[in-house]
């Protein structure tokens, strides 16, 4: 559904070459039919502009990419019409109401029933109340789910978010969310740029984590397990130190620590040595109280990647 | 041009919603034709006794136009100059506030990214814009003409006073030329808006495409220039022609990187 190949922006700032800015330098990556892609990577990063350049707002420097199997920079107007945008910043024709600001988008998208999509938009979002109501009297997540009203309003079959819960109150977030979610299950395509790791984990299948250059780009599970191995904790009634030799004798097992009455194993398949473990622990008399696995949150695994990039660019 | 019709119908139901733009569009009108109406009322006997013209003090080349006429007839022509081509500021300054609330206001509310992301082309985006500028811009000063010159009928001036002011010279200049200007004041709005932050500030820079007609003024006020119909045929074919270049040129300057990174 989109894919790029060595898609890079450079920002001329000055006259001089020294002072270009390098945006986006060689993004090379393939977002599948029906996934929903999270686009990770702090302030600064580049999201922006990599959106602006798969929607067709601003020209790439250099690299090429295809986007619902148009060719960016040849056929921009077939990709707009198959996709939808949230602007990070999504203004509303503050003086006109949401029924009208919606019905002018319906119109520029040559949707062909325009009431009926405005209408069905409107009280999908929870709108139709206030639908005769000018947007400057709406609140923030009133008019985040205008914005995306608006951005769905021809039926796109690739959508593209751009950070569309910041600054939004919890609630507001949670029907973003959801409605990212709804459409998910829709079939439709979804790129979605965020700094909030925990909704990434949650809506995305795939996440890329992005500053200035692609750093990696797997599942939120995968990941984990790349940087970090797995590690399960098995708390026991009190812990034995020749069970830890006997844990760590078991195959598959990487390493353990005793930590007050908790066994901290670091293993490459949980599934398979787990009962294994049990079993040992159990024959040696140990009382198991309770297993469970230690997650890594996304959050370290993207503080990781980010902070050893800015050290590797120092 | 169903693009191009959405744009408009979206300008004018946002910007005539601005109360600033409504004044300007009904205050200018509404004082354009009432000041020479009260002209031609007050100077329509005021010399009494009805001497020559050459005896009211004119510049010298209001001699051709003022052939046979008493020296008060021949002073309201030269007033009715003045205001004739103040009446041709008008399509020039109702466009230009419109354009610049329009465009700066399209800035405020962030709407620039969005619109773009639609398939609107750049020309049928700034033709809308366009448009939702010239055409009031257009009507309104054809409307106003049309009840000056209503209006001058019922004052019950000497006839030569109502063919001088029923010549082709003031027609060509508001029919014609009136529109022609309301295109370039309407582009050049269009590119000081898309540079400025304070719609107020667009506005009194774009005005400032009325100074070759203050030009214009000052030079008749001073007898250097005598408009007759050669002289608006050839201002007509020379804005024309600035006009058809300032569009050439919007149409390069203007593409979709331009208008979302450059008009902040
Ligand atoms: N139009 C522009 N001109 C110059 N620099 C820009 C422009 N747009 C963005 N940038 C710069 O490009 C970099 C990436 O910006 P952006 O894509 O907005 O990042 P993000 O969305 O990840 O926060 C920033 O350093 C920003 O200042
Ligand atoms: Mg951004």
């Amino acid at each position: 559904m989109i894919k790029t190949q060595g898609l890079t922006k450079i920002f001329k700032i000055g006259k001089k070459q020294e002072t270009d800015l390098i945006a986006v330098d060689n993004l090379t990556l393939e977002v599948e039919h029906g996934e929903v892609f999270g686009f990770l990577g702090p302030n600064g990063a580049g999201k922006t502009t990599t959106v602006r350049m798969l929607t067709g707002l601003i020209r790439p420097t250099s690299g090429t990419a295809q986007v619902a199997g148009f060719e960016l920079g040849k056929e921009d107007t077939n990709i707009r019409r198959n996709v939808g945008i949230l602007t990070e910043s999504p203004g509303m024709y503050e003086r006109l109401t949401a029924e009208k600001n919606l019905t002018i988008f319906a119109k520029l998208y040559d949707v062909p029933d325009v009431e009926k999509s405005v209408n069905k938009y409107l009280s999908m979002l929870g709108l139709w109340e206030r639908r005769h109501d000018s947007v400057g009297s709406f609140s923030k997540g009133m008019r985040q789910k205008l914005a995306v009203a608006r951005s769905l309003i021809h039926e796109p079959q690739i959508l593209f978010l751009d950070e569309p819960t910041t600054g939004l109150d919890p609630e507001a977030s949670k029907t973003v969310r959801d409605f990212v979610e709804e459409l998910k299950t829709e079939g439709r395509t979804i790129f979605m740029t965020t700094h909030n790791l925990d909704e990434a984990e949650r809506l995305c299948d795939r996440v890329g984590i992005f500053q200035q250059k692609l750093l990696t780009l797997d599942s939120p599970a995968n990941l984990r397990d790349k940087m970090f191995g797995r590690k399960v904790v098995f708390h026991l009634r009190e812990v034995q130190p020749a069970w830890v030799g006997l844990v760590a004798g078991i195959a598959g097992v990487d390493n353990v620590e005793a930590v007050g009455n908790k066994m901290v194993v670091s293993l490459r398949d949980p599934e398979e040595s787990n009962p294994k473990i049990i079993n040992a622990l159990v024959m040696a008399g140990a009382d198991v109280q309770f297993v469970g696995e230690i997650k890594h949150s996304l959050e370290q695994i993207y503080l990781e990647m980010v902070q050893s990039n800015e050290r590797g660019q120092a | 041009m169903k693009h191009v019709r959405t744009i408009i119908d979206k300008e004018w139901s946002e910007v005539f919603k601005n109360r600033w733009v409504i004044t300007t569009m009904t205050m200018l009108p509404m004082l354009f034709v009432a000041m020479p109406l009260v002209m031609l009322y007050m100077t329509k006997s005021s010399l009494g006794v009805d001497l020559p013209a050459e005896s009211a003090g004119l510049p010298g080349g209001f001699g051709a136009a003022c052939a046979g006429m008493t020296a008060s007839e021949c002073t309201q022509i030269y007033l009715l100059n003045q205001f004739m081509i103040m009446f041709m500021m008008m399509p020039l300054m109702i466009p230009t506030t419109i354009a610049a609330y329009s465009i700066v206001g399209e800035k405020t509310t962030r709407t620039l990214e969005p619109l773009l992301a639609t398939p609107i082309t750049t020309i049928e985006l700034l033709a809308g814009k366009g448009l939702a500028a010239v055409i009031p811009g257009v009507l309104i000063s054809y409307g106003a003409f049309g009840i000056f010159l209503v209006g001058s009928l019922l004052l019950g001036l000497a006839p030569g006073v109502i063919s001088y002011i029923f010549s082709p010279i003031w027609l060509l200049g508001i029919l014609v030329l009136g529109p022609i200007l309301s295109i370039i004041a309407t582009i050049f709005a269009i590119y000081v808006s898309s540079r400025v932050s304070d719609p107020r500030v667009a506005e009194q820079l774009s005005g400032s495409v009325i100074l070759p007609l203050l030009l214009v003024m000052f030079a008749v006020l001073a007898g250097k220039l005598v408009i007759d119909v050669k002289f608006m045929l050839i201002a007509i074919v020379v804005c024309a022609l600035v006009a058809f270049g300032m569009l050439h040129l919007g149409t390069l300057i203007f593409d979709r990187e331009n208008i979302l990174t450059k008009w902040k």
